[in-house]
């Protein structure tokens, strides 16, 4: 097969699609007002900011007042997480319910209200990837302020019950937050229906640009600000608007949400062919639930090999990869997700996460499974571990 | 992070990769845990290295620091060839990222393996020739 280029890697960023950037364009140079001032070209700024706010609501059966913009994923997380427990503070709550297997953005939030008097329980998750929502109801206690739960996990794609836990803490009252920032675009969410208090989303995980994303606040949740400053946000979120990257997400969103069941039809069977094709492969593994599963998440394991060489030479083939060994984290560990289901670091460091959209065609599939079984060849040739591995076995 | 053009270039077709079925001196050092596990073979005749290879579980930078290393001393004497330092491979590489430093103790510490493990066969104690030196991966600290 011809060399082509493939992009899997759209749990990490997504292409900004023709729709959002078309919808933002006039942001820039014609449209380009401040949305705060009084004159018509601040007004039509504060209209398209208007829409979007619906637009966003309407994604997640949300009320348009309920929602916040701000710069992304991270910064609601930090928002909802370190504002939730600010007020819990208040009423003399301190104790904060997360998982063990939470992105960055809520663990090291956790990590920092732990060091400032707060204690943390860490929900640990089966070696399916998956979060028993009896745990959560037994973790809650007289003085615990938040409940933070992902609702699909980002490297392993595993779907969480959502609604179940909603209840769960509807019923105890206590706050429920749910970083949905992989999940948008790819599940049904109704935030009123799944009882969630708190939600997070990010705008270039849908095709949006980077530095957008929003936060849900249920009304009658009011949260002091993370950011201080002017009125923008109905005073709740300084600074002034990124009016073409919240016009974009606005777009972006409708057109996630707009054909989910399509995409998931056509997604999922791509994505279940690249899972029993890649596992054809002799000592290979699937992380995470093979169907309580994002449309477009893979991620195995192959023994014997290190994930950040694979991806090299994934690259080298034209493929765009990731994976969760510790050369690819950033640290000397491998990821805590991997950790979490109860891999040995020998065979986090093997693993390889493809995330594939309704952009990805059956020829980018042929083309990924013509490609990794040789690479995984190639560079267990190369591997005293996978001599150890092969040897340990007769 | 961004990698050398070398760096690729060494990972992409690296150098002197394999076994020596009769090799003079083999040694292994790094583990699985740690993600970095490097074995080199050794051919030594009269006190050089005639031949080399190896074999490496492990990221780009410790197959790029594998092949640079072996590159560097094939051909020369033993003295040399342990005069070789981990910040000489990584200028032969044109650098390292910072987090990737670690990396390159490995092709160093697999290569003084070897030539103890060539010392031992000979009946030879190797420490007062090759020093002392670790065969773990000193950055993640593990056995």
């Amino acid at each position: 097969m011809e060399k082509r280029f493939v992009y899997a890697d759209n749990a990490a960023t997504t292409r900004v699609s023709d729709r959002a950037l078309a919808a933002a364009m006039p942001y820039f140079q014609e449209c380009y007002g401040n949305a705060s001032s009084i004159y018509s070209l601040g007004m039509n700024a504060a209209r398209a900011v208007m829409k979007a706010r619906q637009q966003v609501a309407d994604a997640i059966g949300a009320k348009v007042g309920e929602i916040y913009f701000t710069s992304g994923g991270s910064e609601a997380d930090n928002w909802a997480i370190k504002c939730a427990a600010e007020a819990g503070a208040k009423k003399g709550k301190k104790h904060i319910i997360t998982t063990v297997f939470e992105h960055h953005a809520v663990l090291h939030t956790c990590e920092y209200l732990a060091k400032n008097g707060f204690e943390v329980t860490y929900i640990p998750v089966d070696e399916f990837g998956m979060v028993n929502p009896t745990d959560i109801e037994n973790a809650i206690r007289e003085d615990t302020c938040l409940v933070s739960c992902m609702f699909a996990n980002n490297e392993i794609g595993t779907i969480q019950p959502i609604a179940e836990i909603g209840a769960i803490c509807k019923s105890k009252k206590v706050l429920f937050h749910t970083d949905a920032v992989q999940a948008i675009g790819n599940v049904e969410i109704d935030v009123a229906k799944m009882n969630i208090d708190l939600l997070s989303l990010s705008g270039h995980k849908i095709h949006a640009p980077k530095g957008i994303g929003a936060m849900y606040m249920r009304n009658g949740i009011n949260l002091v600000n993370l950011i201080h400053g002017g009125a923008q946000e109905r005073t709740k979120r300084a600074g002034t608007e990124n009016v073409p990257g919240i016009v974009a997400l606005g777009e972006a969103i409708t057109a996630a949400c707009e054909n989910i069941p399509e995409k998931q039809a056509k997604v999922s069977k791509m994505r279940d062919r690249l899972i029993s094709e890649l596992l054809k492969i002799e000592k290979t593994r699937l992380n995470g639930d093979a169907h309580k599963r994002l449309m477009g998440n893979v991620n195995i394991s192959f023994r014997g090999i290190e994930g950040e060489s694979l991806l090299l030479s994934l690259d080298l083939e034209g493929i765009s990869a990731s994976s969760g060994s510790a050369c690819t984290s950033g640290s000397l560990d491998p990821s805590h997700v991997l950790l979490a289901i109860g891999l040995p670091h020998e065979t986090a460091h093997g693993s390889l996460r493809l995330t594939i959209n309704e952009d990805t065609t059956d020829e980018d599939i042929d083309y990924i499974l013509e490609k990794v079984p040789v690479v995984v060849e190639r560079l267990r040739a190369m591997s005293p571990l996978w001599e150890r591995i092969k040897s340990d076995d007769v | 992070m961004i990698y050398s053009e070398k760096v690729m270039d060494h990972f992409a077709n690296p150098r002197n990769v394999g076994e020596i079925p009769d090799a003079d001196g083999v040694g292994e050092v790094g583990n699985a845990k740690c993600g970095d596990i490097m074995k080199m073979y050794l051919k030594i005749d009269g006190g050089i290295i005639t031949d080399v290879k190896f074999k490496t579980f492990g990221c780009g930078a410790a197959v790029a620091t594998s092949s640079m290393a072996t590159e560097l001393i094939k051909g020369k004497p033993i003295e040399e060839a342990l005069k070789l330092t981990n910040k000489a491979v990584i200028e032969a590489l044109d650098g390292l990222p910072a987090a990737k430093l670690h990396c390159s103790v490995l092709a160093e510490q697999a290569m003084k393996s070897a030539i103890a493990d060539y010392y031992r066969r000979q009946g030879v104690d190797p420490t007062p020739i090759v020093g002392e030196f670790s065969e773990h991966c000193e950055a993640c600290g593990l056995d």
